[in-house]
């Protein structure tokens, strides 16, 4: 039995420790050995931490692109790629500029440094940000890299760099004739100065920006070629399966069987962690039958332990609690006077909604693989969107520098926000402390159970609408308090007299022309881990807000599609956009009507501005059986300009799967501290059979700055599929997941 | 006990409950098969049996002992197989791709049995969960795959 426990806080008083009685291995995913323009392996890694203050983030050509003796380009990504598409994205925009087809081009995820950092002075991958914040600097990049490339081989020719052009791939000197490939002057290139000014292309000869260029990563995981970190083995390594605490917060006690366990087949040791329990083994199944059986007694939570789960704790008396906590709370956003023209009105809608918990439920389960080498450095193979920030907590976690810290940033087997630095929710630092304790190499998976229990949650909330309208029907005035915690004051600093932002986007933010208005929060502590979900606060907030649009239109005895498009009046690139959507649906129609197969359907509209995006949606439903059948939805979106259309129709398919998979199905819940489903056999998600048509259009209107797309499309789906609900339901829907409504008898 | 993978033997020693699965990833170092869930609820795991699709997350190690295992490695070798992945790449099925192996493998057992399937046999062979929701994508592949 090692008690590890002590270890953290032993190994944090070392600054350097000793290496450890280990033999040294061969580096997993080495440098390729190639000729470079340059790479930043780890020797050098620390020298470029220490010149981080004189480093202008996305300008270094060698830390980002190594062209190699074939011509074809390696660049390694500040953006982890997840499935959205951004590696593809990546060799699009610097290809464009560096005249290389993205085609010849390998991708991988950078290493931590200064060089990645493209996120407004920090780094992850999220927030639907990554080409809208690195798009003028990646192509600049690879414009400055041609530059460099073009003054090689002047050099090389003896003529002038004006008289030289390229063609994909290569320089070409059309006087002579002579061409010379990337590959060859490569070297050269890589030791001249990164140019001060280069011109950009003009985007009316962009041959691979804004077309559907084919992923680069298709290949591979369609034959099981892609290696995701649950996946990475080395020499050595040996498996590793952890029970945790039932409750956050509890330590492992007493081992009643932990001779026996010892003894099952294949095990090497049993280790006690902060929180949990753990079995090295010689496989992962050996050491999960083993971890799985033992008996251990866990301790309450000491008073005072930060986020300790109580053990009276259940999701629905929460949500009473939050339906319950009154008052108006800190304003968000205000616009006129609100509470004069609700006062005012002619008549006064009124509605409180709820969203629950969901977890995450990527499909690949978390990991890590950790190993530490003789020259003190640890490395670390682990799903993360955020490098730097993982970096920094493993090196807190294994008592060294942060820059001995290497962290392998691999491709995330489906993420939608799971992989943040969420300390109880991932495995690096179970990994990091049980590498050290068998002195060999670790791989840690969580089973599926086990990422039941600590996944961090999509917080719940609950939202009081008070609408004013007028004689004619028109709102005047809107009221709404989201009653609730955020995810980014729990990870980022919460100011208490200011409102999380991620608490109310998708109620405030909206595009009506509404003149009075006060969104606001009331900020109430969730006792659940909570963390960002595709689309964050937008994943609830315009299901509320769109929804009561739906009802404020109804009180008025105006259609909803027409409330819309009139409060758009002067807004016309929303306008224009919720046309859109109608026009691909064949024109706007509400229902009740009756469809070709004979079922009786409804369509609902909504729109949502997410991460500067803008979206309008449209969906289709029947209800067959008592259960809720979505037929198509049609997404209109402007993220003002593209990239890749084709990417943007898959994550909007993706998008919409996810929003009805979480509008239909998806709730946490919790008894008794305790969440009640460890897999998704009580967690269910959406399935093939549920699947609806989508139908996608772009809309380029050319606003600036550009928009996202990993998680736009998703807002609109639940509003538009839970309006469309209510009118063939004849009941207003104001509570996720729609599982939850009875509606037998209610069939078309 | 000897496993046929592949049209290759394979001597494991093994306690013979051990799924499939991890004889696979951990004993045999095939990780294109995928741990998702560990009770049959995803299809991650999909390998073919006998030309079965079969989800080797809850499949006994000794209950295959003597059976053709195909799995997602060798899957550019089997005729079906490749129609299948230049039908994923065609229609550029994979998101994250976590899930991909075990709906190609999934694909290909459906397309060995009924090698014209309708768009019922695809929604009743096609149930694995894929999380980013490539599901109009991969029943566009398959009957592109039937077509080839």
């Amino acid at each position: 039995m090692n008690d590890m426990t002590p270890i953290v806080a032993d190994a944090i008083d070392r600054e350097h420790d000793k290496p450890l009685n280990l033999s040294r291995r061969g580096f997993l995913g080495a440098s390729l050995g190639a000729l470079v323009l340059g790479v930043t392996l780890p020797a050098a890694r620390a020298r470029a931490q220490a010149a981080a203050a004189s480093i202008t983030p996305g300008t270094r050509v060698r830390a980002f692109l190594e062209i190699r003796p074939d011509s074809t380009v390696l660049f390694r990504s500040a953006f982890i790629e997840g499935g959205q598409g951004i590696f593809t994205a990546m060799a699009q925009i610097v290809g464009e500029e560096l005249d290389v087809d993205p085609a010849q081009f390998v991708v991988e995820g950078a290493p931590p440094g200064p060089d990645y950092l493209l996120t407004g002075g920090g780094r992850f991958t999220g927030g639907s940000m990554s080409v809208r914040m690195s798009y003028e600097t990646m192509r600049t990049l690879g414009a400055s890299a041609r530059q460099m490339l073009l003054q090689a081989a002047a050099t090389r020719l003896g003529v002038p760099a004006s008289e030289l052009s390229t063609e994909p791939g290569r320089v070409v000197h059309a006087a002579s004739g002579r061409v010379i490939p990337y590959g060859e002057i490569a070297d050269a290139a890589a030791d001249l100065p990164v140019p001060e000014d280069v011109t950009l292309r003009a985007p009316g000869d962009f041959r691979w920006i804004g077309k559907p260029v084919a992923r680069l990563d298709v290949r591979d995981k369609s034959t099981g070629k892609a290696h995701y970190s649950i996946d990475q083995r080395i020499d050595g390594m040996l498996h590793a399966a952890v029970q945790h605490s039932p409750r956050l917060g509890g330590e492992p006690g007493a081992l009643a069987n932990e001779a026996e366990v010892r003894g099952m087949p294949g095990v090497h040791s049993v280790h006690r962690l902060p929180g949990a329990v753990a079995v090295l083994a010689n496989s992962w199944w050996r050491a999960r039958m083993a971890v799985e059986a033992l008996q251990v007694t866990w301790s309450e939570p000491a008073a005072g332990t930060a986020h300790a789960m109580p053990a009276d704790f259940s999701s629905e008396a929460h949500m009473t609690k939050l339906k319950a906590t009154p008052g108006e709370g800190v304003a968000y956003e205000t616009a006129g006077d609100a509470a004069g023209a609700l006062g005012g009105a002619a008549r006064i809608v009124e509605a409180t909604y709820d969203a629950p918990y969901l977890a995450h439920g990527q499909l690949e389960p978390p990991s890590a693989l950790a190993r530490w080498n003789e020259d003190g450095t640890l490395e670390l193979w682990i799903p993360n969107q955020a490098p730097e920030m993982f970096q920094a907590d493993a090196a807190k976690v294994a008592g060294i520098a942060p820059e001995k810290v290497i962290i392998h940033s691999q491709i995330l087997g489906g993420f939608f926000g799971r992989h943040f630095l969420y300390q109880s929710a991932n495995p690096y630092p179970q990994a990091i402390l049980l590498a050290k304790a068998a002195g060999r190499p670790v791989k840690l998976i969580w089973s599926r159970e086990e990422e039941f229990l600590r996944d961090t949650l999509r917080p719940m909330s609950a939202v009081r609408f008070r609408a004013g309208l007028d004689a004619d029907g028109l709102p005047v005035a809107l009221d709404a308090v989201a009653v609730c915690e955020g995810p980014t004051g729990r990870w980022f600093g919460r100011q208490p007299d200011e409102v999380d932002s991620s608490s109310v986007e998708g109620i405030a933010g909206k595009v009506y022309a509404i003149p009075n208005r006060r969104i606001g929060q009331v900020h109430v502590d969730d006792p659940a881990i909570i963390g960002f979900w595709r689309s964050v606060g937008h994943s609830m907030n315009d299901f509320f807000y769109e929804t009561f649009f739906d009802e404020m239109a109804d009180a008025g005895g105006l259609d909803p599609y027409e409330l819309r498009h009139r409060l758009l009046a002067d807004s016309p690139r929303h306008r224009n956009l919720l046309e859109a959507v109608a026009d691909l649906s064949g024109g706007w129609k509400r229902g009740p009507f009756t469809a070709e197969d004979g079922t009786r359907r409804a369509r609902g509209v909504a729109m949502a501005s997410p991460f500067a995006s803008e979206v309008a949606t449209i969906a289709e439903v029947s209800l067959q059986q008592g259960e809720i059948v979505v037929h198509d939805v049609w997404v209109a979106i402007d993220p003002g300009s593209i990239v890749n259309p084709a990417v943007i129709e898959a994550q909007v398919n993706s998008a919409v799967a996810l929003g009805l998979s979480s509008a239909l199905l998806e709730e946490v819940v919790y008894v008794d501290g305790l969440p009640q489903a460890r897999n998704y056999d009580g967690y269910p998600i959406l399935t093939p059979n549920r699947m609806p048509r989508v139908h996608v259009r772009i809309v380029e209107s050319g606003a600036t700055p550009m928009g996202g797309i990993g998680e736009p499309g998703l807002p609109g789906v639940p509003p538009a599929v839970a309006n469309a609900v209510s009118v063939l339901a004849g009941q207003r829907v104001r509570s996720l997941p729609l599982s939850k409504l009875d509606l037998k008898g209610v069939d078309g | 006990m000897e496993l046929t993978i592949n049209g290759s033997k394979h001597q494991v020693d093994i306690e013979p409950d051990t799924p499939l699965l991890w004889v696979l990833r951990d004993e045999l170092g095939m990780t294109g098969t995928k741990y998702g869930c560990g009770l049959a609820q995803c299809g991650a795991c999909t390998v073919l049996v006998d030309g079965q699709a079969t989800r080797s997350c809850v499949t006994p190690v000794e209950s295959v002992a003597g059976a053709q295992i195909m799995t997602i490695e060798a899957i550019t070798e089997d005729p079906v197989g490749q129609k299948v992945v230049e039908a994923w790449v065609s229609n550029q099925v994979p998101q994250c791709g976590y899930c991909q192996s075990g709906q190609v493998m999934a694909a290909t057992a459906l397309l060995k049995q009924s090698p014209q399937p309708s768009d019922d046999d695809i929604a009743g062979a096609m149930v694995n969960l894929c999380r980013c929701g490539t599901y109009n994508a991969i029943a566009a592949a398959v009957r592109d795959a039937a077509q080839a």
